[in-house]
């Protein structure tokens, strides 16, 4: 009986932050590398960004819209990682965020920054396109309709 | 069309970047004077036997900005005797943001005590002069018969969490560097902060 309550109890704590994964740039490269025709969209944000909070929904409008199609929208949250647990999936919960979330998980940000793209000032929001064959980073913020075109127009 | 409508969308946005644009590196600053949270007007020219500054634009809400509160008291502290005071300018206008208010930055001051002005930068106008963009953003500054020239521009440090093994000091390294004739090794840094909360309208 007692087993049972454990495995509850860390079934539920799995569940919980199982919706935030943390996240490596490797990770995210490998990824792409093994995506075959998959463009992904990803998106940088932090829960205290409010531009970014903002234009969040238009990414799950994406993400709606492209289900069939080889499209994956990916949040990843440079939130800090002292935050996961307190304010980062409580808001995923919250705002009942589908797409996958991430919380970046790299010490050194003029590294990542520049990694990411050379030409990216750390400003959020910023979107990346990619796929195997294209890369287009962007340092603002989208509307619905532009997220759709952009992606239409990504060869 | 659909391209050509996307497309006049970049041009256009890519206008509202190109007007953002501030200082450089080798750029001479202009003085300005704004009211710190004691109510008294603070200018660069106020600091006679200054050799150079730490203009740090910071505010009371950016989860970023307040992580490195201490290390701005700190780098007061340690350099304002040296002749490298901070001054720190709130870029956030209190119309978008309550919490921005002037009141609320006297609070914080007088709350977490401040040893450096905090200046208040009302409808933006040194914040664009210096073309800062988020919260924190440093502009390190060293004193010449030119005037005031920018040095380095960008984060304090790259460990906003203080969680990185390899952190490296920029804006501590940058005034080391000036306070011996020396030019920054690294005059600009890239980092993740706050965008700043502009009036609307």
């Amino acid at each position: 009986m007692r087993l049972f309550f454990i495995i509850c109890l860390s079934l539920i704590t799995y569940c919980a932050t199982a919706q935030v994964k943390l996240l490596k740039l490797d990770e995210l490269d490998k990824r792409i590398a093994n995506g075959k025709d998959t463009t992904y969209v990803i998106n940088f944000w932090a829960t205290w960004c409010s531009p970014c909070v903002a234009e969040l929904p238009n990414f799950e409008k994406l993400r709606l819209a492209n289900l069939k199609k080889p499209v994956k929208v990916l949040l990843v949250s440079l939130d800090f990682k002292s935050k996961l647990q307190k304010e980062v999936i409580p808001f995923v919960q919250h705002n009942k965020i589908n797409a996958e979330v991430f919380l970046l998980n790299e010490p050194d940000q003029q590294q990542y920054i520049e990694r990411i793209d050379k030409k990216w000032s750390g400003a959020i929001p910023a979107t990346l396109f990619v796929n195997k064959k294209a890369r287009r980073f962007y340092e603002k913020e989208f509307t619905e309709t532009e997220l759709k075109n952009t992606l239409f127009n990504l060869k | 069309m659909k391209r050509l409508i996307l497309m006049a969308f970049m041009l256009i946005s890519g206008f509202a970047f190109a007007q953002t644009e501030g200082y450089k590196v080798g750029d001479v600053v202009k003085d300005f004077s704004l009211k710190n949270v004691n109510n008294k007007m603070v200018a660069l020219a106020d600091y006679k036997d200054a050799k150079g500054y730490i203009v740090i634009f910071t505010c009371n809400t950016c989860p970023v900005a307040k992580a490195y509160q201490e290390r701005i008291s700190a780098l007061n502290e340690t350099y304002a005797p040296k002749g490298y005071p901070v001054v720190a300018i709130n870029p956030n206008d209190a119309t978008a943001v309550p919490d921005e208010s002037f009141q609320k930055m006297q609070a914080l001051a007088s709350e977490k005590k401040f040893n450096f002005p905090y200046l208040l930068d009302p409808n933006h106008v040194v914040t664009k002069q210096f073309g800062a963009t988020r919260t924190p953003h440093v502009f390190v500054l060293n004193k010449t018969d030119k005037g005031n020239v920018v040095e380095y521009i960008g984060a304090i440090d790259n460990d906003p969490e203080e969680a990185n093994s390899t952190k490296v000091e920029y804006v501590k390294n940058a005034v080391n560097e000036l306070s011996i004739g020396k030019k920054p090794a690294i005059a600009s840094t890239k980092a993740v902060g706050c965008g700043i909360k502009w009036k609307k309208g």
